[in-house]
């Protein structure tokens, strides 16, 4: 099947007309944040303080490139375990974010959340930093350089490959995929 | 006796780490050449062509596989015919991982304490070091870069004899498949028998600095590794747990003399990106 082509922010029209399964190319701006940077977006979401970036309608990508060599936009740059992200991404999703990029099983928290908040998660390929890299026309620093990989950077990406993982009617591929090819 | 210089060390790991990071060997991405052909998921097809992509692209543009360039690793074997001069071993692996990671535009993903400051020593150092002391005048230095992410995906376990190998098959297929898509898939099994608690957690990992795909030299443990092997593929799991029949790559065991009250076992596991190399010096 062809991948869909997707235009970031989304809305939730976008989010619903999207199924498990689906490959998508992504293309339009897109934000980063790990670990580190999903802490302090937290803790100010709890202090009802403003975040450093609008998340409504936004892709966050869980990634921590490596350093760009001279000439590059950004260094390999493929995603990183999402559950890690678990905690915090129920209050990202209240907050008006639509899509979130990463690798690997998410919580049944987080499955609830992304109905609720007419939300999908994709995975990128793990491992695959050096070819996402090639998607990502543009990168620069938006919020919190102090943390080094793990700021929060703002992408330009071109046709950027990803899979919808776990949809917003409570779909996910990495239950169903494994039933079809199990013996 | 011969003499040896701390620098020369050095030198040899700053080249490794660059050269681990960049190019992935010829026995992991025949495998995932392989999986390409066997793969039946449409969707493990098309993870497994972007995977091949990658490796073609890291090696063409001089750019890591991979974003997670790991913690660097090290099983040493040190003829003790050689004598060390201009520094500590130690000190010399340090400098030349704080080296390549530097001129090699790699992350450095390794932070001064693992619960209050977490704070980035800048310089990917320190690495974790094995030495063993063999006979001879030679100096084998073994790397792998090791992901966090498959890292994670790891555990120990105290197995009794009586559990068997039916108890040691279902200990390692039912780790393997609680990890489903967290380690990358599809993954290296690096497995541990026998010794104590930590000494089966070094020969898991000893385990992924195998050439990849090769088997046990024991033909019970050779027949072993290909049983697990198959058992984990026919989860279903497939490339990146979209679903198919490549979950993992190889299962890799070795084994190590038991107490007679144990069988410690032990799974280390890592992504595609399997990288690592060996110098003898």
């Amino acid at each position: 099947m062809e991948p869909k082509k997707i235009q970031a922010p989304l809305t939730d029209e976008d989010v619903m007309n999207l199924k498990s399964g689906d490959n998508v190319l992504i293309n339009g701006v897109i934000y980063t944040a790990r670990d580190a940077a999903h802490k302090k977006l937290v803790e100010l979401m709890d202090k009802g303080e403003s975040l450093p970036i609008d998340l409504k309608g936004q892709f966050i990508f869980y990634v921590g490139p490596t350093p760009a060599k001279p000439g590059q936009a950004i260094g390999s740059a493929g995603p990183t375990t999402s559950g890690r992200m678990d905690a915090y991404t129920p209050q990202m999703l209240e907050q008006g974010m639509k899509a979130c990029i990463g690798k690997g099983l998410r919580s049944q928290v987080v499955k609830d959340a992304l109905k609720k908040h007419k939300g999908i998660y994709l995975a990128a390929v793990g491992g695959a930093g050096a070819l996402l890299s090639k998607k990502i026309k543009k990168c620069e620093v938006v919020a919190y350089p102090e943390l080094g990989a793990e700021a929060i950077h703002r992408l330009e990406v071109e046709d950027f490959p990803a899979t919808v993982v776990n949809d917003a009617y409570g779909n996910d591929l990495y239950t169903e995929g494994a039933k079809e090819y199990a013996r | 006796m011969r003499e040896l210089a701390a620098s020369t060390i050095s030198d040899h790991v700053a080249e490794m780490c660059e050269e681990a990071n960049i190019y992935l060997g010829e026995d992991v991405f025949g495998l995932l050449k392989e999986a390409l052909e066997t793969e039946e998921s449409p969707t493990g097809k098309e993870v497994l062509k972007q995977l091949i992509e990658n490796v073609e692209i890291a090696r063409d543009e001089q750019i890591p596989i991979c974003q997670d360039t790991g913690f660097a690793v090290f099983f040493v074997e040190w003829g003790q015919e050689v004598h060390l001069t201009g520094g500590s071993l130690e000190e010399a692996i340090n400098a030349g991982v704080k080296r390549g990671y530097d001129e090699g535009y790699l992350r450095k993903s390794i932070v001064t304490d693992p619960l209050y400051d977490r704070k980035n020593t800048g310089d990917n150092t320190p690495a974790v070091i094995y030495t063993d002391l063999v006979p001879g005048d030679k100096v084998k230095i073994s790397f792998a870069p090791k992901g966090g992410g498959s890292e994670n995906m790891s555990a120990v376990k105290m197995l009794k004899p009586s559990d068997g190998e039916a108890g040691f098959i279902d200990f390692v297929v039912n780790h393997v498949k609680a990890a489903g898509p967290n380690p990358c898939p599809p993954i290296v099994v690096g497995v541990g028998i026998g010794g104590t608690f930590d000494k089966v957690a070094v020969q898991a990992k000893k385990a992924l600095f195998r050439h990849v795909g090769k088997s046990h030299p024991d033909s019970r443990f050779a027949k072993l590794e290909k049983t697990i092997k198959d058992k984990i593929n026919d989860l279903g799991v497939g490339p990146q747990g979209f679903g198919g029949r490549t979950f993992a790559l190889a299962v890799h065991i070795e084994d190590y003399p038991s107490h007679i009250a144990s069988m410690a076992a032990a799974v280390n596991i890592n992504c595609h990106a399997c990288r690592h190399l060996e110098r003898i010096i």
